[in-house]
């Protein structure tokens, strides 16, 4: 080892900043991928699963023996078979001390409280064959009255579980007059009522599906010294913890794999009735079992997001400037109170106001309990419902005052020289610039030519109309700082780990919490490191996504990974760097205080003296010569809990055509400038942004998860939930500007969310302001072709969805779950 | 069991199997080829895209039994029709330098299916390249990237963040 | 995904076909392109035990010219059909129907005839058969009889062929010169149509006093099988190239129709609809 001469080239590009192409890619274009599904083991069992047709239902008998009989099935078993075994499925966030949380059972023996609950199992040889066994279990119910709309089912009429008593699980509030963070909104609307303005609106947020493409997958093998776990999961780390408290199987002989995941968007952000079964049934019977969900089972098994009722109070001053906003949530859990759960609506509480400047608010949240596919997460998470109800009512103070929907913002939002601001629900934004970006957008857009073709289009009486969508949103992400969650009564912390290993031969390994599922953390991650070690990004390999390599983690979600779990990385790799000095120093012959370290060398300063780290790492392997009483390591770790969550925000605006004779809409254009602070690679974050928007606008114009009145879900398959493809959307204009986040080091914000969260109002904003001065001042999401037609030729918002699908496969529709098209509307009727 | 005989990515295979089996099953657990993955049930999602007698089917949709005598290209021989020097066929080279893709589950077929579209139509407009990949969902990307890779995969996009 | 467990036969000519059918009866199910009976089978929403598959009958396949009339095998994948410039010449209106039918890896193996037997009132093919009065050739034991398409479509996935019968080939009568428009109206592209018109016109005279001389007119997803606009037909003949003209016929596109209700719109506005789309897709095939 001896000290180099050269010194390294001052042009070294800084790796962060720069579009790099992502590491991940190679091995998913060529197909040799690692689904779960993919996994093979010697003497792996596959597993069927009967599922109730019903919403609600006493299992009277279950028969298994044709099943047992049929070709090799090695057996059949029910939730009776299991008992305790089974373990259950846990709410992690309670959200009030007295909150009523249905027992959940991954395979209850006695009730099924949604169509698509698990009843049975089948294990058999192959996959095919556990398949045929199912069809031939008989199940005998008894049919109990399903609850399902929403609002009757927060009036107790019929009971999801009658046990409880109530279908009412939780009521949270938060008041900014008793919070002591603003006034009393009771009385500003009692004032704007005499001497102002009151917008008094009721929006519904229909039920989404996630609808991740990879479907679904666990493996379990039992066969080692732990039990390995394999499963399409966001949340390894978490699964881990669950199986560990529920299972009674010590957390040290568990691991969790969440391999190459093809999705998640907080469907995946879950422990799930499929993995406890898989995992009870690997115990029971010591061989590898796999189970593989079919898309019809995913939508109508897995976890759904959104559906609320939302009735919302704006009051305001007749000059247009917000005094007080009051909300009221009606939000639909399904038939149990999922991992976050009630937490969904909650973790919106803080962002109705959004950048707004109300002195006064009020939110409250009755979560409910109904006979339908539980709620959890969806991308975003309470926050693109927060947005889209202050963005439409804003648009609408806007519409009643006569003045331009930006006016009526700009007057009221936070001035960029306000920062730091604390708002009214408490939090502290660090800073942004709403001028700025709205400014950007504006241009992009070309505002004024396109206000000036609306105004001809409306005189010349065209057929289509044009119409502008604002959305000048913000979000808080970043989840999250423990103290804060830990105040929510959230069941865990918000902190993120990770490690840095130096290996011999100049390579590093990174092992992050964070568990990636298409956002490409091998890559951003490592250009983070690259250039906090100086080292080539080439050299940095990211590890993540298997408890047995990254043995601490809270995974990924929340707009988390980059903003804290980066943060966690950036911290280890300056404990690498301080851990190197003093060897540094040693080899050097100099003392600490004159080694500097700069673009991946220690030098001596003053002198052309000087190591590169990786040299560091293989003294310290060889471990030949070091200062006395120092480890034999520079590998460091770190555990990072944010103080503060991180605000992106930004401008969106959104063109659409109406065809007024049909009902049919069209995007025109759209462009966002989004300020998600200091960029690590803008190709990432492009890509974060377009699809975000894709599920934003997919919200506003095609989806909806829609029950009939017996508690089928209709659009219970790819026919029916209606996913946009390439040939029903645009490409879209996207720009930045950028105000750092001082929460974290690198001054970044999360984007994962971002243009989900704006996305909808913006669209659907566009689509009433194209036919507003046809009278219509709001459209049910989703805006449907008939639901625009009616509101253009009636009152109302459009009406409900009718609960049937079009029965395009012979014997009754697409989906497996259709045996009984009922014809009632769904609880979007809000009848 | 039905024997049938075919050539999957140049390779000829031969395998007495149940008339139920798909093609993409056939593929995935009888040749390993798991790289063309199942995405649903409705012929939707073009996740299981492969190229039949040099056309893209969706492999749900096709028996086994039925490709019999037939030619089948998977995402995993994609590179070896056009003698990919490095392994990779320009339009997989476009999907990556595009970022035209993020979580890859749906990648496969919407590769296959975009080398199909540019076979056919080698200089597409952006309305065909969408219209050409209908019968391909993606939740990720918004398909942005997506038709950019294949206007760049067709020489006609730059390529920017 | 998995069917459910069936025996397989796949014959090479008709003859051998019609005795496999004979041979299994309602226990089997012919199989053309597959594309609609594949997601029926994983689905296990039919199981029958026998597949007889017609995709190795070489004389199925194809289009040709005969005389004063094209005829389409019944295996004949729709990107055939959609490319074949005989189609495109004479029947322009199905060059129209195929040419978004469904999306581009179902039309390479997807088939004409597979897709008509099926009688998806949604599907595509059957509005514009009926437009263009095409006859269903259909094979039996006793030989082939010839069904007029007024006749062919029965009900919901409902045709006249037997349960011992194939649908061989459809014969198009000519429509040489006339302008043809399938107005396809969805939510989003994969979708099947919520409604259609096919519509193929003639029209005479010269610019400025341009007439309909002849109109046909089908409607996709109005009622449990494909249906002709009669009523548009008959007020068109005659009447000027106008919109104002077209508009009026256009109104009665909804008589005599009985559409679903369902996830994508109601009956009411499904009529509505039709109206819109007939006047759109007429005014577009007479190249106004």
């Amino acid at each position: 080892m001896t000290a180099t001469q050269e010194r390294p080239s001052d042009a070294i590009e800084k790796e962060i900043g720069r579009d790099r192409r992502r590491k991940e890619d190679q091995r998913l274009i060529t197909g040799r991928t690692r689904w779960t599904d993919n996994i093979v083991l010697p003497g792996m069992l596959h597993l069927a699963m009967v599922r109730s047709p019903f919403a609600h239902a006493t299992i009277t008998s279950i028969e298994t023996a044709d099943a047992k009989a049929s070709t090799n099935v090695v057996d059949v078993l029910t939730g009776a078979d299991f008992g305790a075994e089974l373990g259950a499925i846990i709410n992690a966030w309670p959200i009030t001390p007295d909150q009523v949380t249905p027992a959940h059972s991954p395979m209850p023996a006695d009730r099924v409280a949604f169509a698509g609950e698990i009843v049975a199992v089948v294990i058999a040889r192959t996959a095919a064959e556990a398949r045929d066994a199912a069809e031939l279990v008989e199940v005998e119910y008894d049919e109990l009255p399903a609850a399902l709309d929403l609002k009757r089912s927060a009036a107790d009429e019929v009971l999801a579980h009658p046990d409880l008593g109530t279908n009412k699980s939780a009521l949270w509030v938060f008041d900014s007059a008793e919070a002591g963070t603003g006034g009393n909104v009771d009385e500003a609307i009692a004032k704007a009522r005499t001497d102002g303005i009151v917008i008094e609106r009721e929006y519904r947020q229909q039920r989404l599906i996630p609808a991740f493409m990879e479907p679904r997958s666990v493996v379990v093998d039992p066969t080692g010294e732990q039990y390995t776990m394999w499963s399409a999961t966001q949340i390894p780390h978490i699964v881990r913890f669950a199986l560990a408290a529920t299972t009674g199987v010590p957390e040290s002989k568990i691991r969790v794999i969440a391999p190459d995941v093809g999705g998640g968007f907080g469907g995946k952000l879950q422990v799930t009735p499929e993995e406890w079964i898989a995992w009870a049934v690997g115990r029971r019977l010591g061989k590898p079992v796999k189970y593989t969900e079919t898309r019809s089972e995913s939508l109508m098994s897995a976890h759904h997001g959104r559906d609320q009722w939302q009735k919302l109070t704006l009051a305001a001053e007749k000059d247009g400037t917000v005094t007080g906003l009051k909300v009221e949530l009606l939000a639909d859990l399904g038939a149990y109170v999922a991992i976050v759960g009630g937490g969904v609506p909650v973790l919106g509480a803080f962002m109705f106001n959004s950048i707004y400047k109300f002195p006064a608010y009020h939110f409250a949240v009755q979560t409910v309990l109904t006979n339908k596919a539980w709620t959890d997460a969806y991308r975003g998470a309470g926050r693109p419902e927060a947005t889209y109800a202050i963005e439409r009512l804003m648009s609408e103070l806007a519409a009643e005052l006569g003045v331009d929907p930006l006016e009526v913002r700009e007057k009221n939002w936070i001035k960029h020289e306000e920062f730091p601001f604390t708002t009214v629900a408490g939090l502290e934004y660090d800073s942004g610039n709403y001028e700025a970006a709205t400014a950007k957008a504006k241009e992009m857009f070309g505002y004024d030519e396109l206000r000036a073709e609306q105004m001809a289009r409306r005189a010349s009486g065209d057929t289509v109309q044009l119409g502008i969508g604002i959305s000048t949103f913000t979000e808080m992400c970043g989840l999250a700082p423990s103290r804060v969650l830990g105040q929510l009564d959230y069941g865990a912390g918000g902190w993120e780990h990770a490690e840095v290993r130096m290996l011999a031969t100049g390579t590093v390994e990174v092992i992050t919490g964070a568990s990636a599922h298409g956002q490409g953390h091998e890559t951003a991650f490592s250009q983070i490191v690259a250039d906090r070690l100086g080292v080539p990004f080439e050299s940095v390999e990211v590890l993540h996504g298997d408890t047995q390599v990254s043995h601490k983690g809270l995974d990924t979600y929340g707009s988390r990974s980059l903003v804290v779990g980066g943060e966690a990385l950036v911290k280890a790799a300056d404990k690498v760097v301080e851990k190197a000095k003093p060897i540094a120093a040693h080899l050097l012959e100099a003392s600490v205080d004159d080694i500097e370290f700069s673009q991946g060398r220690f030098s001596v300063r003053g002198t052309d003296q000087g190591l590169a780290i990786t040299d560091i790492a293989g003294a310290v392997f060889a471990a030949h010569n070091l200062p006395d009483g120092v480890e034999p390591s520079i590998d460091s770790e770190a555990t990072y809990d944010p103080v503060n969550f991180n605000y992106p925000h930004g401008t969106h605006l959104c063109a659409m055509e109406v065809d007024t004779e049909t009902g049919a809409v069209k995007m025109r254009k759209y462009v966002c400038v989004d300020d998600i602070g200091n960029i690590v690679n803008p190709l990432i974050v492009s890509g974060q942004v377009h699809g975000g928007l894709v599920q934003g606008i997919a919200q506003a114009l095609w989806e909806e998860a829609v029950y009939d009145d017996s508690g089928t879900l209709v659009s219970g398959s790819f026919v029916d939930y209606l996913l946009p493809t390439a040939a029903d959307t645009i490409s879209f204009d996207i720009g930045h500007t950028t105000t750092p986040s001082l929460t974290n080091t690198l001054g970044t914000k999360g984007v994962g969310e971002a243009g989900t969260i704006a996305s909808t109002p913006a669209v659907v904003n566009a689509v009433v302001d194209a036919v507003r001065h046809l009278g219509v001042d709001d459209i049910q999401m989703p805006c449907t072709p008939e639901r625009v037609w009616k509101a253009i030729n009636g009152p109302g918002s459009g009406g409900s969805t009718e609960g049937a699908a079009m029965p395009h496969f012979e014997s009754g529709g697409a989906a497996g779950n259709q045996e009984q098209p009922g014809t009632a509307s769904t609880d979007g009727a809000g009848s | 069991m039905t024997r049938i005989s075919l050539t999957v990515d140049g390779a000829s295979v031969s395998d007495d199997v149940e008339p139920r089996l798909l093609l993409v099953q056939y593929l995935r657990e009888r040749l390993g080829k798991t790289g063309t993955v199942i995405g649903c049930d409705t012929s939707n999602c073009g996740a299981c895209t492969v190229h039949l007698d040099g056309t893209s089917v969706k492999s749900c949709n096709v028996l086994a039994v039925q490709a019999d005598g037939a030619e089948v290209t998977t995402i995993e021989g994609l590179a070896r029709t056009v003698g990919g020097d490095d392994g990779l066929h320009p339009v997989q080279e476009a999907f990556r330098e595009c970022h035209g893709l993020q979580c890859g589950f749906c990648t496969p077929g919407m590769i296959m299916q975009s080398v199909d579209l540019l076979k056919n139509n080698p200089k597409p407009t952006e309305e065909e390249i969408r219209l050409g990949l209908e019968g391909n969902l993606c939740r990720c990307t918004g398909y942005h990237n997506i038709v950019k890779a294949v206007q760049h995969a067709s020489g006609q996009a730059e390529v920017t963040a | 995904m998995i069917p459910a467990a069936f025996d397989y036969v796949a014959p090479t000519t008709v003859e051998d076909a019609l005795a496999a059918l004979a041979q299994y009866g309602d226990e089997a199910k012919i199989i053309a392109g597959g594309q609609s009976l594949l997601p029926v089978l994983r689905m296990r929403l039919n199981a029958p035990e026998w597949i007889i598959d017609l995709g190795r009958i070489e004389s199925l396949r194809g289009v040709r010219d005969d005389g004063d009339a094209i005829v389409i095998g019944a295996m004949t994948p729709h990107v055939v059909v959609g490319s074949d410039p005989l189609v495109a010449e004479h029947a322009s209106l199905v060059a129209k129907a195929v040419e978004h039918l469904a999306d581009a890896q179902v039309r390479h193996r997807g088939t004409f005839g597979g897709a008509l037997a099926h009688a998806d009132p949604a599907g595509d093919l059957g509005a514009p058969a009926l437009a263009l009065g095409a006859e269903f050739v259909i094979a039996g034991s006793g030989g082939t009889r010839t069904v007029a398409a007024d006749d062919f479509f029965v009900d919901l996935f409902e045709t006249a062929i037997g349960e011992d019968e194939i649908l061989t080939e459809v014969r198009i009568p000519k429509r040489t010169g006339w302008g043809a428009t399938y107005e396809k109206f969805v939510r989003v592209a994969h979708q099947w149509p919520i409604v259609a018109v096919a519509a193929t016109v003639r029209v005479e005279g010269q610019a400025g006093d341009r007439v309909f001389a002849e109109a046909r007119i089908g409607l996709t997803n109005m009622g449990s099988t494909p249906l002709r606009a009669r009523a548009v037909e008959d007020a068109l003949v005659g009447q000027p190239v106008t919109d104002d003209a077209v508009r009026t016929a256009a109104a009665l596109a909804a008589d005599g129709t009985n559409p679903p209700s369902d996830l994508n719109g109601d009956a009411d506005y499904r009529r509505h609809l039709a109206t819109v789309l007939t006047r759109r897709a007429v005014l577009d095939a007479a190249g106004a």
